[in-house]
């Protein structure tokens, strides 16, 4: 479904990536863990236009993105929840779910879209009317992919959802991907609790200081001694 | 009375000046000091439009039409290259856009005063007070003007879009939002309320002149940084709120000639006490 074929992406003279390639069959949870500064949030911007790659090709359902402007990227059925969640902090939860639709005209596919996503996240609902801005860290993580999920995606990239939230959140938030999974949006996960992402995801890539080091199960990577030593801290 | 009613109307003019400031401040993240010379365009628009059929309702469209091209064009033309470039090369760039405009003015219309009649109005009394009706057309104008602008801003897909650019350009995009489209956007209602303003400042100093766009345009980004640039609101109670200032000083004879300077020093004061403006929010640094 997604191909990523031996990109490198420069920040002037660093080179940041430096060659990576990797796959998102459909239906899958892949999970892209790595240290800090390993590139992951790089390489999410660079598969929805927000950087170009120097090099290398980004293919998605047969058709080439790497010259796709970023505001196609979401009309082609990917959406993207950003590291830090980057909800409009000055519109209400309402408006921002509205924008996450912004690409649909249909009102009733609108209306269905957002019945699944309070669906999926109550807690939205009841706070419909509320600034984003208000909200605690873990609804604005909610709100974040309700916004995406809310153009009904076909892949759904998500940058760093446990990011500064509670360990009771962070399986809440583990579990909402899974369900979102089971409902048929296809994955990509990336990740600094390698643990957490190890356990829901199909398959994991490892990446190191711009390069993909180790690649496989999930749960074979779980009980990989150089994975348990270097991210699991057992 | 009168003059609190002259200060409101006055108030409103540069009001929708300083809304062109503000909206393309706070979604295009630039200083567009051309701005001020839109109005002047505008103002040269309607003379030549009434040389050449005299009807003023065909003057104020063209003038609305020529501004809002206009502001589309130079947005096209001298600002997009730069998107992404220093803000002080835009910054500069807009002072270019701003004397290239009045030198071309001055090409074809000369640099003298020029008179522009686009109604006789009479005055009307209120009470005791005498009252002009341009004065009482241009509040009206103003303010039903600026109420559609909030209600497009805050009830269309468009404008919520606006309202998504100014405050993350980059999960707009993630939307699916044409950030490109929304800058053309913005700078079209600008200059088109640019336009507006120019007709509602002929028709109360009939003339026009290649810088006629200057000083209406500094008061208006005075306005606009005094409710809070990026603001709408803001920009509304600032430009009102100079307009009043400017007119009740101007009828005190002691206080008549350093009127400019109050208005300046009012800024000055707001600025030491909050520096981001009446309206304006502290905005958190993003990494």
């Amino acid at each position: 479904m997604l191909k990523v074929e031996n990109i490198e992406v420069c920040y002037g003279f660093i080179k940041a990536i430096k060659g990576v390639s990797f796959e998102v069959k459909q239906g899958e949870i892949i999970a892209l863990i790595g240290s800090n500064g390993a590139g992951k949030t790089t390489i999410l911007h660079t598969i929805t236009g927000l950087i170009s790659p120097k090099s290398g090709k980004i293919i998605f359902e047969g058709k080439d993105l790497t010259k796709t402007p970023a505001h196609k990227i979401l009309g082609m059925g990917m959406a993207h929840v950003p590291e830090g969640r980057r909800i409009f902090q000055e519109l209400t939860v309402f408006e921002n779910l509205k924008l996450g639709a912004y690409i649909l005209r249909d009102k009733k596919q609108i209306e269905k879209n957002l019945e699944y996503v309070y669906e999926h996240f109550p807690r939205l609902k009841e706070r419909k009317n509320q600034l984003a801005g208000t909200l605690s860290g873990g609804e604005q993580q909610m709100l974040a992919m309700g916004r995406a999920l809310m153009s009904n995606p076909k892949i759904i990239l998500m940058d760093e959802p446990s990011m500064g939230l509670s360990p009771i959140l962070v399986s809440e938030i583990f579990q909402i991907i899974k369900e979102v999974s089971y409902d048929g949006t296809t994955v990509l996960l990336v990740e600094q609790n390698a643990k957490k992402a190890l356990t829901i995801a199909d398959r994991a890539y490892v990446l190191e200081t711009g390069n993909i080091t180790l690649s496989g199960n999930a749960k074979e990577l779980l009980n990989d001694d150089r994975i348990k030593k270097a991210y699991l801290g057992e | 009375m009168s003059t609190f009613i002259d200060g409101l109307s006055l108030g409103s003019i540069y009001a929708l000046i300083a809304l062109g400031y503000t909206m393309v401040y706070g979604i295009a993240k630039m200083l567009n000091f051309a701005h001020g010379d839109i109005i002047m365009v505008g103002a040269y628009a309607i003379l030549t439009t009434l040389n050449l059929c005299g009807n003023p309702i065909v003057a104020i469209v063209a003038s609305v039409v020529v501004c809002t091209l206009l502001g589309v064009v130079t947005e096209k033309l001298a600002y997009r290259p730069l998107r992404g470039a220093s803000p002080l090369a835009v910054l500069i760039t807009a002072i270019g856009v701003s004397y290239f405009l009045q030198s071309i003015a001055q090409l074809i219309y000369g640099a003298k005063n020029r008179p522009v009649t686009i109604a006789t109005f009479s005055a009307v009394a209120i009470g005791n007070a005498k009252i002009n009706i341009a004065t009482i057309i241009s509040l009206i104008a103003g303010a039903i003007i600026m109420a559609a602008l909030t209600v497009f801003i805050k009830k269309t897909r468009t404008g919520r879009a606006m309202l998504a650019v100014s405050e993350d350009r980059g999960a707009a995009l993630l939307m699916g939002i044409n950030v490109n489209r929304i800058i053309t956007i913005t700078f079209a209602i600008g200059s088109a309320l640019a336009a507006f303003a120019s007709v509602f400042y002929l028709m109360q100093i009939p003339s026009t002149n290649p810088t006629l766009g200057s000083m209406p345009g500094i008061k208006a980004f005075t306005a606009a940084v005094i409710g809070g640039i990026g603001s709408v609101s803001g920009a509304m109670i600032g430009g009102v709120l100079l307009g009043v200032i400017e007119k009740i000083a101007l009828s005190v004879p002691a206080l008549a000639p350093y009127t400019t300077a109050l208005e300046f020093a009012l800024l000055i004061i707001i600025l030491l006490v909050k520096p981001t403006g009446l309206m304006g929010k502290q905005r958190r640094e993003k990494v």
